[in-house]
This record gives structure tokens, sequence and C-alpha cells, in this order.
């Protein structure tokens, strides 16, 4: 913020929460041959094991198909359940990884070479800072506590 | 005391001219945000026009007004900090870093106007977001005057900065210059965006002006700094492109305002000054050997540029030209462009097959420049009925009025002939 070393220093202190949504074409996975699927996760779980190692991984986990998805909806006065997925496209989430970086110039760089962007495109967005909505929901909560005592 | 304050304010004029980009663009290094910056980079040439009649200029007015427009954002940063526990150590950042020596301060002052140039061109920003927000920050447009240049109401082009800024500071795009891996490719974004402006001011896309030449005159200086900053062979390229077409600004519209084809110009009208200094750039810049799209079409300009009329031209060696540059950057639309060229080189014969074959490919059915292209040929071979149905698709396709009065002339010369 103040000079570049200091700006240097502040970065790798306070690394951000970005939320990578991996997409995929339906069946994109099925129709690859064997040794192309086992040649792309390997080296997606090398790739992943080395953000690992340098502190950028937080999370991340594969979606089965869309074909298993259930969606909860509030209408009527209740929960309605139906089969499939909340959104239709043509490309459906596959996976999610929770990345660690200084800016979105280094998540953009740390996932350009995620081997995954060759199978489907990679949505980056940045977390959400909720500390501030936190504090305040805590109030508010603690309050409630102490009128109804 | 009058005679100060109006020496002071001619000084301070200059100075907002020449330094103002400078000291916004530091600022918003040193403040981490576009609005605060804005604020005070205004609050301190505002504080200038009021103190330095009585305490005379500085010796170093630049770093006056750096420092000066920080300890005024460090007021307001106290003012909120009152109202807010969350900004007391933002605060107290900022007043320790103002502590800090000058020269801290002023490190990478000569790239900070480069930084905000990738900021501002960044690709994670909506393509229309880049360029209203590089002719605001970087150029200091107002917002009146880009919406006016692009046709569009102010509330719409506001909304648009805002929500770029607000991305800015909510995806966390850093402000700096790229790394040498990424370099290429932001460069690529950031020479786009200055010769989209060129363009929108060379040749407007719709509306009755055919030049808007207060964009080109902007992007050129944008051009111009950015060769200042980063001497890369193609923002060399690009730089002496839009010199040589702007040279030709005054021959491209008669007295009344009709479009007048490079064939047709009157080179006397030509700028000699720009053109001399875009050749020896475009020479530098093809001896780098590392030059690419940009360079080779304004090393076709170049050759234009060297003619004293159309039938002189070095037609040989602009379909080299063209041809390396369908290499470097494959594109039915320098296809054309080349087929045109065969045909200055060849006859309109072969430069009309190579026409047609493009059309044939699709991509160019509904791109105005390519009927209008195949009817001018189809005329020189005589074949007026051909002509007259290709004008006619070319006028059916563009909304530019210049052009359209240019292709309805043509057809009315069509038939005055056959007559």
């Amino acid at each position: 913020m103040i000079s570049n070393n200091e700006a240097e220093a502040r970065n790798t202190q306070f690394f951000m929460k970005y939320i990578c949504l991996g997409y995929i074409e339906p069946n994109k996975f099925e129709s690859m041959s064997e040794s192309e699927r086992n040649a792309m996760v390997d080296e997606c779980w090398t790739y992943d094991e080395e953000l690992r190692a340098k502190g950028h991984f937080a999370a991340g986990e594969g979606l089965q198909p869309p074909q298993t998805a259930t969606t909860l909806r509030w209408k009527n006065g209740k929960v309605s359940i139906t089969d499939g997925p909340y959104a239709e496209t043509k490309e459906q989430l596959g996976g999610i990884l929770i990345l660690e970086a200084r800016d979105l110039n280094h998540a953009i760089q740390l996932m350009s070479k995620h081997p995954g962007v060759k199978a489907g495109p990679f949505e980056i967005r940045p977390a959400l800072d909720m500390s501030e909505m936190m504090r305040e929901s805590e109030k508010r909560r603690a309050g409630n506590r102490e009128t109804t005592k | 005391m009058n005679i100060a304050s109006e020496q002071v304010r001619q000084t301070l004029d200059s100075l907002y001219r020449a330094e103002s980009g400078r000291i916004l663009a530091t600022l918003i290094r040193l403040l981490d945000d576009f609005d605060l910056a804005e604020d005070a980079a205004h609050d301190a040439f505002a504080t200038a026009l009021e103190r330095w009649p009585l305490d005379g200029v500085p010796a170093n007015p630049r770093a006056w007004l750096i420092s000066t427009g920080r300890f005024k954002a460090i007021d307001v940063f106290r003012r909120r900090a009152r109202f807010d526990a969350s900004q007391e150590t933002i605060t107290a950042q900022l007043e320790n870093a103002a502590d800090d020596s000058a020269q801290g301060i002023y490190d990478g002052l000569a790239d900070d106007r480069l930084r905000l140039i990738f900021t501002c061109c960044h690709p994670a920003l909506a393509p229309e977001a880049r360029v209203a927000l590089t002719l605001r920050e970087v150029c200091g447009l107002t917002t009146e005057e880009i919406a006016r240049a692009f046709l569009t109401t102010v509330p719409t082009l506001a909304q648009r900065i805002v929500r770029a800024k607000a991305k800015i500071r909510d995806a966390r795009i850093p402000y700096q210059v790229p790394s040498a891996e990424e370099l290429p490719d932001r460069l690529d974004t950031a020479l786009q965006v200055v010769y989209l402006v060129f363009n929108e001011g060379y040749s407007a896309s719709s509306g009755a002006s055919l030049t808007r030449a207060e964009l080109s005159a902007e992007a050129i200086r944008l051009g111009r700094l950015l060769l200042e900053l980063l001497p890369d062979p193609e923002v060399m390229g690009l730089f002496a492109l839009m010199l040589l077409q702007e040279s030709r600004r005054a021959a491209r519209t008669s007295p009344s305002g009709e479009l007048v084809l490079l064939e047709n110009q009157d080179r006397s009208l030509w700028n000699r000054e720009q053109i001399a200094e875009g050749i020896k750039l475009v020479e530098r810049a093809l001896l780098s050997r590392r030059f690419g799209p940009y360079t080779l079409q304004a090393a076709i300009a170049a050759v234009h540029s060297e003619a004293s009329d159309a039938a002189s031209t070095d037609w040989l060696q602009i379909v080299a030209l063209y041809s390396v540059l369908a290499r470097a950057e494959p594109s039915p639309v320098v296809d054309l462009n080349r087929a045109v060229a065969v045909a200055m080189r060849d006859g309109p014969k072969t430069g009309l097959a190579l026409i047609e074959a493009i059309l044939a490919r699709g991509e160019l059915a509904d791109y105005h420049l390519a009927h209008s292209a195949r009817a001018d040929l189809c005329r020189r071979l005589g074949r007026k009925d051909e002509a007259r149905s290709a004008y006619h698709r070319a006028l059916s396709l563009t909304q530019q009025e210049q052009e359209r009065r240019f292709l309805e002339n043509r057809l009315r010369e069509l038939d005055e002939k056959s007559d």
C-alpha cells in the first residue's frame, strides 16, 4: 500500500481466498479413452499437490454428475425438492477448488497452469469477506439473548 | 498579490496539464483506492491554489502535490475512523508511511502510469469498461467527454466506470506491471484498448461524422506515453501505425465532407512530419525482429506514404507484407486487403477471383467492405450489373453515413456512364 516493499510484505501475509469453479461439458470425461482419462487425472492431482505444498490449496472437491443433483427451493412456505441441477447450462459445474492467492493476477497465474483448464473453463470468484457481517450478526444475536432473558 | 495568484494559476494550469496524470497514478498506488486518489489529487491542486500565492511555489511542485494529496486522504481516513473502528489500522498504516523518507514514496514513480494502464486494461474487466476507465484515469477525460465520444449516455458510462472500479477493489486486481511471463498477452490487451480508441476517433462505427479527431489525438498521446514507458517493438509498431493513418486525416474527406479513398487522396495534404516519425519507428520495430501484426500494418501504411500516387505505389512489397501479416495473424479481413493489393499488382481479374473465393468462405458475407471491394473490381472490368448489385449489397450493410454517401455516389456514376 505504501512502498513496494511494504506492499510485498502485506501481500504475502494476507492471502485472499478465491473460489475456482471448474466447468466441464457433459460426457467429456466419459468420452475420453482410459489412458487419456488417467493422464488427465494424474496431471490434475500432481498440480493440486504442488498447490497444496506451496500453501495455495485451501480445499477442493470434485462433483458427481448433474444427474445426481437435487435442488431445494423455498416455495409456498415450504421446501420443495426437485431432481436435477439448479442451472441448466451446456457446461456443468464439475469441481470446486478454494485457492489462496495474493491478488487476482496471482490467482490467474496459478489457475492458468492447472491442467484442468484444458478440460473446461474455470470461473474465479473472490470469496466474500464476511467478518464484518459476522461481528454485526453476533452483536444482534447477543442483544436478542439479553432481551429474551 | 493579485499578480502572484495569477502567476500561480498559470503555473498550476500547466502543471495540471503536464503532471496530473502522473500525480493521480502515484496517488492511486499510495492510497490503493481510485476514488480516494481522485479526490486527493483534486484537493491537492485546490490547496496549492490557496497556499502557493502566500508561500511561494515549492521547489518540487509534483512531490508537493503528491504529498499534500496524501495528507488530505489521511485526513479523510481520520474523520472516518472516528465513526468506524476498522479504519483505525489503515489510518495508522498511512500515517506511519507518511513518515517514510520522501525517497521511498517516489520510488517507482515512472512506473506508476504504466501500472495504471495495465490495471485499467486488465482482461478481467469488460472490454468497454477498459476503454472508459483508461480514458478517464490515464488520459484524464471526464465522464461526459467519454460518453459524448462514444455516443452513449453519461449515466451508462458512469455506471460502467463504477462497476470496473468495484471489480478492481473486490476481486483485488493488483496495481502492477505484469510479470515477464504475462506481459506479452497483457500488452496485447492494452494495445487493443489504445487502437480501439484511435479507430473510434478515426472511423466512427456509426453516426454522421466520419472522424472524431480528439479521440484519435488522445489515442496517439496514450501510444506515445506507452512507448516512452515500455519501448517494445509492437508498441512502436502500433504508435507508428496510428501516426501514419493520422497523417492522412486532412486528405480523407473532401471539403464537402465526402469520404476520399486512398487512391484518390490529394497527397500534398498528408502530414509529412507524422509520416517521417512513423516511418522511422516502423524501421526500428522491423529491425528488432520481434515485431507483430501492428508493425506489419504500419509497414504497409509506410509503403503507401512513400508513394507519390496510387499507381507508383510499390504493390509488390504491399502484397508481400500482407502475406506475412496473414501468416502472423490469420484473418479474413487481412486476406481481403491482400486481394485488393493483388488486384493493383496483377490487375482486377486476378483480384476479383481472390475476393470471390474469400466471400465464398462465408465469414465476410455481411462485411460491407468486402462487397464494395468486389463492386469496385467488377466496375473496373466493365461488369456493370454485377458491380451495381454488389454496391447495393454493401449499402445495405453499413450504417456509417459517409460510407453510405460514398457508395451512393459510386452507384450514380455507374448509371451515368451506362447512359
